[in-house]
Order: C-alpha cells, then structure tokens, then sequence
C-alpha cells in the first residue's frame, strides 16, 4: 500500500508541474513580447539571418547574451560616436580575431537594419535601472 | 544495448579529447587573435568547441544508461533496432554537424549554429532513445527509483526544448525580436536542465551502487530535489534574461524559483556534517568515489555562485561577463564531468577491475591535476569577468572595448595556460579509461572481463 501509494503520489505531482508548464508555454508564446512592439521589418530579419550565418554571436552579444570576444552590440547604432557607419567600417575591414567580411552593400545594409530594431527595443546595459531592496532590478524598455 | 552503450560511451571519449583541444585553440585566439584566423577564425572554431563537448557530456550519460539498463538493472532489451539506429544516426549527424561547421554552411543560433536540417535526424535519434528506454523500463520496473523518472524526464525534455529552440523558423516567433529571444534563452535554460536530469540521475545511480543505501535512489528527500529540480528546469530559465524587456512576471517568477536552490545548498551542507560524524564506509575506497566527493565540492561552490547571480541585483554586474562563463564551465567541467568520470570509472572497474587497479595511481594524477586546472581556470575567468565589469559601468563610455581587451590579456593568458593545463588532465583520465576499461570490453574480452572483476571494490 505503501510503495502504491508512492508512486501513484510521485505521478501526481509529475501530472501537476506538466499541467503548470504547459499552460505557462501557452503564455509565453503569446505574451512575453511588450505591448508597443513592432515586428522586424523584411530587411532586418535578412539581417537576422546573416548575424546567424556568420555566427556574429561567437563573439558578440545582444542584451549581454552571446560570446565575450567583441562588445555588446544592443545599442551600438544608437551610441554616441558610432552608428550604423561604425558597424559598416568594421564589417569592411575586420579587426584582430574578427575576420573581414566579403558583404555586398545590400548586405550590410540588412546587418545594420537589424541592429537598429534591436536598438529599439531596450538598454543595455541599462544606466537607469531601479534596484529595490527585494534584490529586484527594475528596468524600462525605450519606449516607457 | 550493452554493446551500444559502450560504443556511445567510446565515442563520448573521443570528443571529450578532442573538444577540450578545439578549446584550447580557442583560447590561443583569445590571446593571439591571427593564430589560425585564415583557415578556422573564432567564430568557427566555437561551435567546433562547443557542440563537441556539449556532445561529451550527452553521448556519455546516453551510452552509461544503455549500459546500466542492461548490465546493472539486468532489464532485457526491447525492440534492439532502435538503440542501434540511434547510434548510428548521432555519429551520421555528428559528421554532419563538423561538415557544416568547417564549409561555413551554419545558419543556426548560439549552441545549435549548425545547419538548422540537421535538428530533424538528431530529434529522431532522441525519439528513439526515448522509445528504446520507455519500452524497456515500462513493464520491467513497476516502483521506480529517481533514477529511472530523471532520465525520462531527461530524455523528453530535451526532445521538447531542442523543438522548442528552432520554433524561429516560424515567423510568429521570428518577426517579433523580444519573444524570439525570450524563446532562445528559455529553450538553452530548460535544455541545460534536461541534460543535468540525465548527469545528476547517473549520479544517483552512482551513489546508490557505491552506498547500497536505499534511500539515496527511493528516499522521501531525495524525490523532494527531484521535484525541485524539474520546477527549476521548467520555470527558472528566465534568470538569464532579467534584462531583456519581457513581461515583468516571468522575470519575477524565475527570481523566486531560482532563490528555491537555497534548499539545495542547506542539503548539501547537512550531508557533510552527518558524513563528518560517519565513520568511513567501504564505498570510499571504490576509484570512482572521489570523482563523486569532487563533483560533490563543485555543486556546493556552483550553486552557490548559481544564487548569488540569480539575485538581480548582482546579476545587473555579472550578466554579459565572463563571471557567467566562470558559472557555465564550474558546472560542465567540475559538476558534470566529475560526475561522468565516476560512472565510466565505475563501468570500467565493473567491466576490468584488474587493469583499473594497475592504472590508479595514473588516474589519481588526472584527477588532481583536472581539479588544481579547474580552479585556475575558473579563477582566471573571474578575474576577466571583473574587470569586463568595471568597463561597463564606470569605463565603457570613453574607454574602447579593444583597450580592455589588451589589459585583460594576464587574465586571458592565465586562462590559456590553465586551459592547456585541463586538456592534458581530461585527456589522461579519458585516455586511460579507454584504454583500459571501455575498450577492452568492446573490442577483446566483453564477457569475459565482466564476470572476472564484478564487485571487487
């Protein structure tokens, strides 16, 4: 009766936490995106798709998420001092690990287009984000 | 299976050597960025690195299950063409995979750059794992132990969030960048987690068979960490992205369930005090019970440093660091491999205890040096990610990226010399187990050897 009633309470709370979790990919599939965003346009998700090509990630990161190798690329169109022409010179001519790439103009258009709705979307790092005293870190999209 | 299980694990070795080398080449164009730039530039040379190890790590805990089933659990095998079709379909896949890498034809995301076709053959490999497993444990074992539920859950899991990693290919997911990248993130966060259930589950079986204590397999607590390590799996990814603007309660949720690791800490720490007051068991003179202890260490340090970066406001410093890194290869390299080399020790002396015991002193070298390696190369990643730190917040607006590239090169070259360092280790112990263990069962005495050295520790 014991081991029954084992098992059939471990099954119980496997059937439980497999309830919760679909029911929470239901929501994030649907809702983790904000309110005020805007889909990527033709040519930015051309862009998308040579960032993956390349592996631009190996090195590079967006929201801090990627490889270590080169700087944070989230707001580097937006940044004093570089921009979209910035991101074309070193596109042209490669630097120390990063190789030089044979892009058409069309190309690095696209790279610089998908970069720029990805400005959009938010900071990083985020200068004026709230701390709280919970630990919590409060941070605001670019549109708040 | 036991055939197969053991040329899973054959082939585990093979790319534990091999991308442990990919990484230190690697790590050589960190210091010396035109070393090899021409023919394979970083960023070919990191999936190379990457999915090999990552490859390590699955193809050994696979082929350590196949094994157990058969060998350890005496189940007996059903439906033999899928175990065999499994394997054969990863080794295609894996050329596949290295082809596509070294043409250039990648085109996939962090982790899974290869062409994204190649997902299709390696989700059909999973499926038949999960086929072959289901349908030998199923009817044979009515109460299972944890063991048996971690690998399930490791097996469908993975399946799920390998899917759920290419649901770019969709333009409902791909159009709308924030939950394309919330979607990428919580996939590799749930993906870690599945294949922990399968590296943790083989330590549990490990420590049952080192223990022969009962409630290390069907205890009360120890079903509790289960359950606590599925919840994590499932809702805890989104530690990773506190700072990609997503809804605001998925982030929150994932600081509450990450902070529930405390509870793992607190176990750990009892374990120890109720060890200190034991007087020593005949499990510790078993050679895979320090791989156990060392795993045991580095899951007390890992999730430790786990806690501290999942509380946000530490984590506002740390993400986008090397302090990350640091994290990531504390638990694949001092968690996860620790806990592979017990099992494929604890194989090895099970299938040629003899031979093992000739070569003890050689592994017992390995593994100090994997562990001394270890640590240097975590501290070297730490120093990296500090300064990186530092850059950010109070330096990052006037000073270029490339000059904190040139002052963080000790870091890099200590990270280097340390990454050679574990090369060597890893290739020792991976070597000597090959050699004197796995192969020998495959190839020359399989049988023969099993029944000679059953139980002699």
């Amino acid at each position: 009766m014991q081991t029954f009633n084992n098992i059939t309470g471990n099954r119980l709370v496997i059937a439980i936490l497999v309830c919760i979790f679909i029911i929470y990919n239901i929501i994030i599939y649907k809702g983790t995106q904000p309110l005020t965003a805007e889909k990527l346009s033709d040519d930015a998700l051309a862009g998308q798709l040579l960032y993956q090509k390349n592996n631009c990630t190996a090195c590079h990161q967006l929201y801090g998420l990627g490889g270590y190798l080169g700087p944070d690329l989230t707001n580097i169109i937006s940044t004093k001092g570089k921009g979209p022409e910035y991101v074309k010179a070193f596109l042209n001519s490669g630097i120390k690990s990063m190789p030089r790439f044979h892009f058409s103009e069309k190309q690095k258009d696209a790279i610089v287009a998908y970069l720029r709705e990805v400005d959009k979307t938010g900071h990083f790092p985020d200068y004026n984000a709230r701390m709280h005293p919970t630990g919590w870190v409060e941070i605001k999209t670019k549109s708040e | 299976m036991k055939k197969y299980g053991l040329l899973f694990i054959s082939l585990s070795l093979g790319a534990l050597i091999l991308g442990a080398f990919f990484g230190v080449l690697a790590a050589v164009q960190y210091v010396f960025p035109d070393f090899l730039k021409e023919v394979i530039a970083f960023n070919k040379m990191r999936p190379f690195h990457v999915s090999t190890v990552l490859a390590w790590i699955i193809l050994s805990s696979t082929g350590g299950i196949y094994f157990y089933l058969q060998e350890e659990l005496k189940l007996k095998p059903s439906a033999s063409w899928t175990y065999k079709t499994h394997f054969w379909i990863f080794v295609i896949c894996a050329i596949a995979i290295y082809v596509s890498y070294f043409t250039g034809q990648m085109g996939g995301r962090e982790y899974l750059e290869f062409f994204p076709l190649i997902t299709i053959p390696v989700l059909a490999g999973w499926a038949l794992f999960g086929i072959s497993y289901f349908k030998t444990t199923f009817k044979q074992v009515t109460n299972w132990p944890v063991y048996l539920w971690m690998w399930g859950t490791g097996i469908v899991f993975m399946i799920y969030h390998l899917t759920e990693a290419h649901l770019w290919l969709f333009p409902y997911f791909r159009e709308y960048f924030i939950r394309d990248f919330s979607i990428q993130w919580k996939s590799y966060g749930s993906f870690v987690g599945s294949w922990n259930m399968l590296v943790y589950g083989t330590l549990i079986f490990v420590m049952h068979r080192l223990s022969h204590d009962e409630t290390v397999a069907r205890g009360k607590k120890t079903f509790f960490f289960y359950f606590l390590g599925l919840t994590n799996l499932m809702l805890g990814w989104a530690h990773h992205t506190y700072f990609v603007p997503m809804a605001t309660w998925v982030r929150f949720l994932a600081y509450l369930v990450s902070m529930t690791e405390w509870l793992v800490l607190l176990n750990i720490i009892h374990g120890w005090s109720k060890n200190f007051k034991k007087k020593e068991k005949s499990s510790i003179h078993h050679p895979a019970y320090s791989f156990v202890m060392a795993a045991d260490y580095w899951i007390f340090i890992n999730v430790f440093i786990a806690l501290l970066i999942s509380i946000p406001f530490i984590n506002y410093y740390t993400h986008g660091t090397r302090i990350t890194v640091m994290h990531s290869m504390g638990t694949t390299i001092g968690i996860n491999t620790n806990i592979l080399f017990a099992s494929l020790i604890y194989i090895s002396v099970y299938l040629n205890g003899d031979r093992i015991q000739k070569v003890i002193k050689q592994l017992r070298i390995g593994f100090w040096l994997m562990q001394s390696f270890l640590l240097l190369f975590l501290i070297s990643l730490l120093w990296s990610g500090i300064k990186r730190s530092i850059w950010m917040y109070s330096q990052g607006e006037y000073l270029p990226f490339s000059v904190l590239h040139e002052e963080i090169k000790p870091a890099l070259i200590s990270f280097l010399i340390s990454g050679f360092g574990l090369f060597i280790a890893l290739a020792l112990i991976a070597w000597l187990l090959f050699r004197n263990g796995i192969y020998l069962a495959v190839y020359k005495q399989a049988g023969e050897a099993s029944n000679r050295s059953k139980n002699r520790w």
